[in-house]
């Protein structure tokens, strides 16, 4: 049958004499579908590449390249294919339906865990580009009996570079920002594996195609569940849920770290929850620290609660009247990654490993209740009340150990989320600040990585405005540091309740007034 | 789409986990390490079979002896050092006093063997009030209310329950239910609190604790004539998922099914509670990390100098008008003793009694549930779908009734290791074979049900169990079966005069701290009384 086609450039393909005239047809949609499906494999890896490991034009020239070079590996290794070059391409499809459909994900979730992302990444794709490369030759060779030869160059070049361009459209377009691309992967994978089957289907009288038919459902149904649970892979790869590349990323026994750069900008997250930017953390570390050492006479013994990253300890240490800082942070890991890493502990001006600082690595909810030292200024800086547990670090009961703490000149400052946001949870610190038999007042500076800020500052004398601010701030003066105590009707205060540890109030309106805010 | 879960749905999931507590499930190959524990059987059962030698040589003399050192027996002692008398001494069967509050400690936190909670007591618990005074539970008064230590009481959150696939806050579920299911349960709880609130023709509360001040209202005691299943039958109560919170409450509370108990326990169990606290405390409970053991330690502390442990009472006996003999087994020394004394307070579950002074008790029908409890000790928190982690945490498809948290009071840090505390009770089964069961199965069994069931409702702890110490508790909880407001056993012993006296929670027929506290207040009261000394009453 072939050869009344008078196809006369190659020995007759013993396979294709029965072939229905559907396949030609179905061989020549898989050249476009394939074309697409190579170039958005090679467009995820690249894009993939600058995200996670930044400078995007190393990333997408290496990547191209590394899969420019793979395909030809795999145009090459096509010789070795002598018989059944349709069940051959059909297995070709179905491997690169896996990995290709995988590869964002994978990666993805891959990126914290090993300890060489680059060997992953080039890895697959080499593997991929291999396979890809596979893939026009065996068309082009399964097809040679259907068209004159003249013909079916131009046919199977010309869907490849439409298929090309679609992807290279669709890509930015439409696919990242709409589908995003753990998603854009899994829908290729399975147009690669909707390829295969088809083909199987056709082929289905004519040779025995059992065992390939499952292996393709199988790998059909992984990439419908990736597609399904794309947000739960998302969730579970948070390197895939920051907006910037991540530098570093780790799982300590308490929590997650990870620290994204974009140019200068630093960021710190803890359990996804950003901590800082270094575009404007000083604005908030000044507005945490100076209006209470400021209100304070002669503050030698300063506490501060929380802050690991050293950042609020770099403000206290400029003040030269500070003899002694007591840092009380859970996470060893954390307060030695902002003390040894070169990077951070510039940021934090080596604060962590001055001689005028001793770090205490505990729960400061126990740590509160048995020390016995007495402080000149205290500042609490715990991540905000999002769980039970850290809801316990803003109750009466701890706030009563503290003011145990604070000497009867003393002042102290809690860091308590957003007035704008949440304007009930922020003065249920004040609330509970009082109740644990202190004089509360509030105030609040604008971040721009946070937003607008609250702090609660207190002391066992109400705090006056008198404050004494070192030269060379950068965010505070003796005005702006004023108007931060003043509060617009939207944050102005209003009755809040006493958060206690049986009654958790603050991390119950945290989530109902965050929850409204996110929508 | 809100699908109607029928009864047969929601006992499913239980049945199949208890199927796997009788059965030998075979999902956890792995073994742990852990030890298997409980009350001391041998030095019991010698008890039984009297299997001691005659006590040699002087009695010893000694006002008073109270016989068994659980939560009755030290509340008894801890009476007498209140008023200043001291001429008392205290014999303990096990190796430490304690009995069911007994607790435990690793290197990662102290744990509760049993009791591990008190709910904040109710305005009749006078006694119970002025200890916890004492030990600094209560801090001061409010508008006359007393105010509690708001670190011994449970912190936020207390309570979640598993329900098809998800936490939620509080042990009742929350979604999915029918129209009807929540009609029921709305008129269940409307009913309880009537009857929380109703006082009986006698002026007294319907439902007291401690029990001795409850109304005798025939209104209300006629609820002991029916179990609490054929009541809620009768007042058509049928809603699968209500029915399924009340048997829970009825194994937590009582280790008995509501098949079993009488109507009266049960509703009591909802009625009872009017805790009277400062603040809106009164629905709290205190606890501590190693339950209510706490509360024992410091009794025992306290009144340390008159304990002996390791002996075991084996006979006490009348002498006279006037006062008692008492003979025990003093395992260290290997010899029985024998103490004169004018009055003995029997604080001893009344099975063992009557095996110790048969002349004085009278046969009744009181039965106890068996439980096991483990601590499993994991080297991070539990998580899972849906609300975060509470100190009590309980499954709708699992047979066992959950597991507490030891360090949700003492700490507030996420991740840390933590030891949970783990519990069933074997109510299935009658008790007798149950606690048959309970003395042959060898601790990798046991180690594999409890794995298993903790995996189930938390698959987030696989490989973060690092072992496993089991507890057996024969005789844990006295059943309160119908009938139990009149049984000739409990009346008898609670009507006895000095010099016999009996102190212990199952002569309420309610297996609670309040209770054995009252008992053990009580019958120390009616020594001093019949000794003589002066003292105010607490009761």
């Amino acid at each position: 049958m072939a050869e009344t086609d008078g196809v006369q450039d190659g020995p007759a393909g013993p396979g294709e004499e029965g072939a229905p005239a559907s396949l030609a047809v179905i061989l020549l949609v898989s050249v476009l579908v394939v074309a697409t499906c190579g170039l958005v494999y090679e467009l995820l890896a690249g894009t993939l590449a600058s995200y996670l490991l930044g400078d995007s034009v190393t990333q997408f020239s290496t990547v191209i390249g590394t899969y420019l070079f793979a395909m030809g590996v795999g145009s090459y290794l096509s010789r070795h294919v002598r018989a059944n070059e349709i069940g051959v391409f059909v297995r070709v499809e179905i491997l690169i339906a896996a990995l290709g459909g995988w590869s964002a994900a994978g990666l993805f979730l891959l990126f914290p865990l090993v300890e060489d992302f680059r060997i992953a990444l080039y890895g697959l794709v080499v593997a991929i580009g291999v396979l890809v490369g596979l893939e026009i030759p065996l068309l082009i060779r399964i097809l040679r009996y259907r068209f004159a030869f003249r013909d079916l160059v131009s046919n199977v070049l010309t869907y490849d570079y439409i298929g090309a361009l679609i992807a290279s459209l669709l890509f930015p377009l439409v696919l990242v920002p709409r589908l995003g691309m753990i998603r854009t992967g899994f829908a290729f994978g399975l147009a690669n594996v909707a390829v295969a089957i088809a083909l199987l289907l056709v082929l289905r009288g004519r040779q025995k195609v059992g065992a390939d038919l499952a292996a393709a459902l199988i790998v059909l149904l992984s990439l419908v569940a990736g597609l399904a649970g794309a947000d739960q892979i998302q969730r579970w790869s948070e390197v895939a849920f920051y907006g910037e590349p991540v530098i570093y990323a780790r799982s300590t026994a308490y929590q997650r770290i990870v620290i994204t750069r974009r140019g200068e900008d630093l960021r710190l997250y803890l359990n996804g929850n950003l901590q800082f930017s270094t575009r404007d953390e000083y604005r908030y570390h000044e507005a945490l620290v100076w209006p209470v050492l400021g209100r304070v006479t002669n503050p030698r013994e300063v506490l501060i609660l929380g802050g690991g990253d050293g950042l609020a300890a770099r403000e206290v240490l400029k003040d030269p009247r500070v003899a002694h800082v007591t840092l009380v942070d859970l996470d060893p890991e954390m307060t030695h990654l902002f003390r040894d890493e070169p990077t951070l502990a510039r940021l934090n001006g080596g604060s962590l490993g001055s001689r005028r600082m001793t770090v205490v690595n505990g729960d400061a909810f126990r740590w509160v209740r048995q020390a016995r030292g007495r402080y000149d200024a205290i500042l609490i800086d715990f991540p905000d009340p999002t769980e039970f547990s850290l809801g316990k670090l803003y109750t009466e009961s701890f706030y009563r150990e503290v003011a145990r703490l604070l000497d009867p000149a003393g002042v102290l400052t809690v860091q308590s989320t957003s007035p704008l946001v949440a304007p009930r949870s922020y003065w249920t610190v004040a609330s509970t600040l009082e109740a644990a038999g202190l004089k509360a007042r509030g105030y609040h500076a604008y971040v721009p990585s946070f937003g607008e800020w609250g702090f609660t500052m207190a002391a066992h004398q109400p705090p006056g405005d008198a404050v004494r601010l070192p030269a060379g701030l950068r965010f505070l003066s003796q005005a702006s540091e004023r108007a931060m105590f003043d509060f617009p009707p939207d944050m102005a205060r209003r009755p809040a309740p006493v958060n206690r540890l049986d009654n958790q109030a603050l991390v119950r309106s945290f989530a109902e007034e965050w929850g409204r805010y996110d929508g | 789409m809100t699908a109607e879960p029928t009864r047969r749905e929601v006992l499913k999931g239980a049945a199949a986990a208890g199927a796997g507590a009788l059965t030998l499930p075979g999902c956890t190959s792995q073994s742990f390490p852990g030890t298997l524990g409980g009350a001391d059987w041998q030095r019991g059962h010698r008890v039984r079979d009297r299997a001691f030698p005659a006590p040699q040589g002087q009695a010893e003399d000694t006002a008073i002896v109270i016989a068994g050192g659980g939560a009755a027996g030290l509340s008894a002692a801890w009476r007498l050092k209140e008023a200043g008398f001291e001429d008392f001494v205290l014999l303990e069967l096990e190796d430490t006093v304690g009995g069911n509050a007994r607790s435990g400690r690793n290197a990662v936190s102290a744990y509760p063997l049993g009791a591990h909670y008190l709910p904040v007591p109710n305005r009749e618990a006078r006694a119970l009030r002025h200890m916890l005074k004492g030990f600094g539970m209560i801090i001061g008064e409010e508008q006359g209310a007393p105010v509690y230590d708001p670190y011994q009481l449970c912190a936020d959150l207390e309570e979640r329950v598993l329900w098809r696939g998800s936490w939620q806050e509080g042990l009742y579920p929350a979604s999915g239910l029918h129209a009807d299911d929540v009609a029921q349960r709305d008129r269940f709880f409307r009913e309880m609190a009537e009857y929380r609130a109703a006082v009986g023709a006698d002026g007294k509360p319907a439902f007291a604790i401690p029990r001795a001040g409850s109304s005798t209202d025939p209104r209300f005691i006629m609820l002991d004539g029916m179990t609490f299943a054929h009541w809620l039958d009768g007042r058509g109560f049928t809603s699968p998922v209500l029915r399924a919170h009340l048997r829970y409450c009825c194994r937590d509370d009582y280790g008995t099914e509501p098949e079993h108990i009488s109507a009266w326990a049960g509703v009591h169990y909802f009625a009872g509670r009017r805790g009277w606290a400062a603040r809106g405390d009164g629905d709290r409970e205190l606890t501590w990390p190693e339950g209510n053991g706490r509360l024992v330690g410091l009794m025992g502390k306290i009144v340390a100098p008159h304990v002996r442990a390791r002996h075991s009472v084996f006979a006490a006996a009348r002498e006279g008008d006037e006062g008692a003999l008492v003979s025990a087994f003093d395992h260290a020394a290997g010899a029985s003793r024998k103490w004169r004394a004018r009055s003995v307070i029997m604080a001893m579950p009344h099975f063992v009694a009557a095996r110790v002074a048969p002349a004085e008790t009278v046969k009744g029908a009181l039965r106890y549930a068996p439980w096991v409890v483990a601590n499993v000790t994991v080297n991070r928190l539990p998580r899972g779908r849906g609300s975060s982690l509470a100190w009590d945490n309980v499954s709708t498809g699992s047979d066992s009734l959950g597991y507490v948290v030891a360090t949700h009071q003492s700490a507030s840090a996420g991740e840390g290791p933590t030891v949970l505390t783990w519990y069933m009770a074997l109510s299935r089964e009658d008790p007798a074979a149950a606690r048959k069961l309970m003395a042959t199965r060898l601790l990798a069994e046991w180690q594999r049900i409890v794995a298993d069931d903790l995996l189930t409702m938390n698959p987030d702890l696989a490989g973060a169990i690092e072992r496993i110490d089991v507890w057996r508790w024969g005789h844990a909880m006295v059943r309160p079966v119908p009938g139990f407001l009149s049984d000739p056993a409990r009346l008898a012993a609670i009507a006895a005069k000095p010099p016999m006296l009996f102190a212990h929670s199952d002569l309420s027929g309610l297996s609670l701290f309040e209770e054995a506290h009252y008992r053990g207040v009580a019958a120390a009261e009616s020594a001093l009384a019949h000794l003589g000394h002066r003292y105010e009453s607490l009761l």
